[in-house]
């Protein structure tokens, strides 16, 4: 194992991180507030109990959820769509590093900021609203595994995008929907049955659902199939980042 | 002396279909310095960068230090450093932190005493906490030989490291050149400046078309390719050589008040002496006597275009 070739990627990284940890942290802690402005205090002072819990303090899992897999697939996808940009892949692909290494070094750090960024998100719920974590493990290993793998897929994205319209399409057209789609700020038992059914599908949905039996203990899906949900698709991402490192596909010429 | 790089019939065909490297075996020997010229688009890069581990090989083997790139790949990259040939740096990141990282980057230990002597013998050390976007363009010519050199390797390809850099810089690399040459580093190099190659290269490899001409000794190569021309100087200009001379290679030169003589640097005898009885015997009164040697800018023009034809 090349680990001083792993810290020196990592390093590199972070520090691009806290060379604007203002926008990297003011912007999500901003655009969060925000939310709890309008959805916990505006809107949710209308909205009854969920399943025993104020609409507060009820959508502060998806809150988190939704700015985690952000941040993953846009730090990862952005720290190897970058050097790609400008040329310094080079330097990448004629170091003596395994592509599992490249991986550690580039996902690690992306999800060691995502990570930050989410504990910084509920610490500033507990400005807003009234909240305590039932199962704080669980709550940490699902924040983990989701920013792991989340940051796979944004590793994937920035390997694959041409272009920044590209690196910030799927994100935009998939993700997003996905996380709104996906019971962050309502549970699906409030939905008809043909789209709580469609809802299923939607892997989103595990995430958040375990993620927020985490909080309060209630979920919309058996916690089982959540972890199950995560593990598959960070499963998935980890298959296509060793087929891209085999082939060098848009890696080498 | 052992071979230290040895490339051995490799192709290699770009995506597009073009063929940029056409069976191509090249040996490097420790602890010399290798020029490789050839004109644009004839597979310096592509030759450097497969050997480099940037560009996979269609076909062939090359070996680092003994070790197959592809197979035992590790091994081989610890032992290289690169200087490619455009200027690709992370243009927010501090100077001494691009150079810590790509030591790092080759999983070499921190060094700090290290990289300072690197930055001391680049001239960089005073602009070691800029950011990249802050310096010039041959500034950033030498961050990247920095960043190359920081993980101490023993074979060090430069891939036309003096181009756009002043004449003052060019001769302070090639004295780091020498330096590292003196350490023990093998040093390959391309470059279009031929008399660069001239003044610091062991052996000179010629590439056009994705082929090698040749690879020969450098003293060999101007020897055996050389021409040396005698010019003479007359006292009286006159219209033709004449007759009596016409077993010599002789040209007017100066509006009939010089004659050239071309002669075989490498052969046995110059013919020198017999010229110069001659003259005496038709009866030309000589001025003045200079000699002089075909570059080797003369010789790659020629064996370019030799291939060419
Ligand atoms: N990534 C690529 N895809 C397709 N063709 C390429 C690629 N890189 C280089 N080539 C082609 O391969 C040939 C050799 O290119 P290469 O860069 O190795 O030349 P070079 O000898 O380094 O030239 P120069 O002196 O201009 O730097 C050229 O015809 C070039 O167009
Ligand atoms: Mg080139």
């Amino acid at each position: 194992m090349n680990w001083y070739g792993v810290a020196a990627i990592w390093r590199f990284e972070m520090a691009r991180f806290f060379r604007s940890i203002i926008q990297s942290i003011v912007s999500p802690v901003l655009s969060t507030s925000l939310y709890f402005v309008v959805f916990g205090a505006a809107i949710g002072s209308r909205i009854p109990e969920i399943e025993g819990v104020s609409y507060g303090a009820f959508i502060v899992p998806g809150l988190i959820m939704l700015t985690v897999l952000q941040q993953s697939i846009q730090n990862a996808g952005f720290g190897i769509y970058f050097p790609k940009f400008i040329g310094t892949i080079f330097e990448i692909l004629s170091a003596p590093l395994s592509s599992f290494e490249i991986v550690l070094g580039y996902v690690g750090a992306a999800a060691v900021k995502s990570l930050l960024i989410g504990m910084i998100i509920l610490a500033t719920s507990f400005f807003f609203v009234d909240i305590t974590v039932k199962h704080p493990l669980w709550m940490m290993a699902f924040l983990l595994l989701t920013a792991v793998s989340f940051a796979l897929l944004g590793f994937i994205l920035g390997i694959w995008a041409r272009n920044f319209e590209q690196l910030n399409l799927v994100p935009l057209l998939v993700v997003t929907p996905l996380v709104f789609l996906g019971g962050s700020f309502y549970s699906i038992t409030m939905l008809p049955p043909f789209w709580q059914t469609l809802s299923k599908f939607n892997p989103v949905l595990y995430l958040v659902s375990g993620f927020r039996w985490s909080f309060f203990g209630t979920a919309d899906v058996p916690v089982a199939a959540s972890l199950a949900a995560v593990l598959i698709f960070a499963g998935i991402c980890l298959a296509i980042v060793t087929w891209i490192f085999r082939s060098g596909y848009r890696l080498k010429s | 002396m052992s071979d230290i790089v040895t490339v051995e019939n490799l192709s290699k065909t770009y995506d597009g279909g073009f063929q940029a490297l056409k069976n191509t075996s090249l040996s490097i020997r420790q602890g010399e310095i290798l020029a490789l010229l050839g004109p644009n688009g004839a597979g310096k890069t592509t030759l450097i960068s497969t050997i480099c581990g940037i560009t996979a090989p269609t076909a062939g083997h090359i070996q680092v230090g003994g070790h197959d790139v592809v197979t035992d790949w590790r091994a081989a990259r610890k032992l290289i450093g690169l200087v490619p040939q455009e200027i690709n740096l992370e243009p927010f990141e501090l100077l001494i932190n691009t150079v810590r990282f790509s030591r790092g980057l080759f999983g070499q230990p921190p060094n700090a005493a290290f990289i300072e002597k690197i930055l001391e013998d680049l001239s960089l050390a005073d602009k070691k906490n800029a950011r990249i976007a802050e310096l010039s363009g041959g500034m950033k010519r030498r961050v990247l030989i920095a960043k190359a050199l920081a993980h101490e390797p023993r074979v060090l390809f430069l891939d036309e490291p003096t181009a756009g850099v002043d004449v003052e810089l060019r001769r302070d690399m090639w004295q780091l050149v020498e330096r590292l040459r003196a350490d023990g580093v093998t040093i390959i190099l391309t470059t279009h400046y031929i008399e660069e190659a001239e003044a610091i290269a062991d052996r000179i490899g010629v590439i056009r078309k994705g082929e090698i001409l040749l690879v020969e000794e450098k003293t060999k190569l101007m020897q055996r390719m050389g021409k040396k021309t005698l010019k003479i100087e007359l006292r009286a200009p006159i219209d033709a050589p004449p007759d009596a001379l016409s077993e010599f290679d002789l040209s007017l030169a100066d509006g009939g008040q010089a004659l050239i003589y071309s002669y075989d640097a490498a052969g046995e005898r110059t013919g020198i002496t017999r010229l110069l009885a001659s003259l005496q015997s038709c009866g030309l009164a000589m001025a003045d006597l200079q000699t002089s040697q075909s570059s080797l800018e003369d010789i790659f023009v020629d064996l370019v275009q030799e291939s060419a034809a």
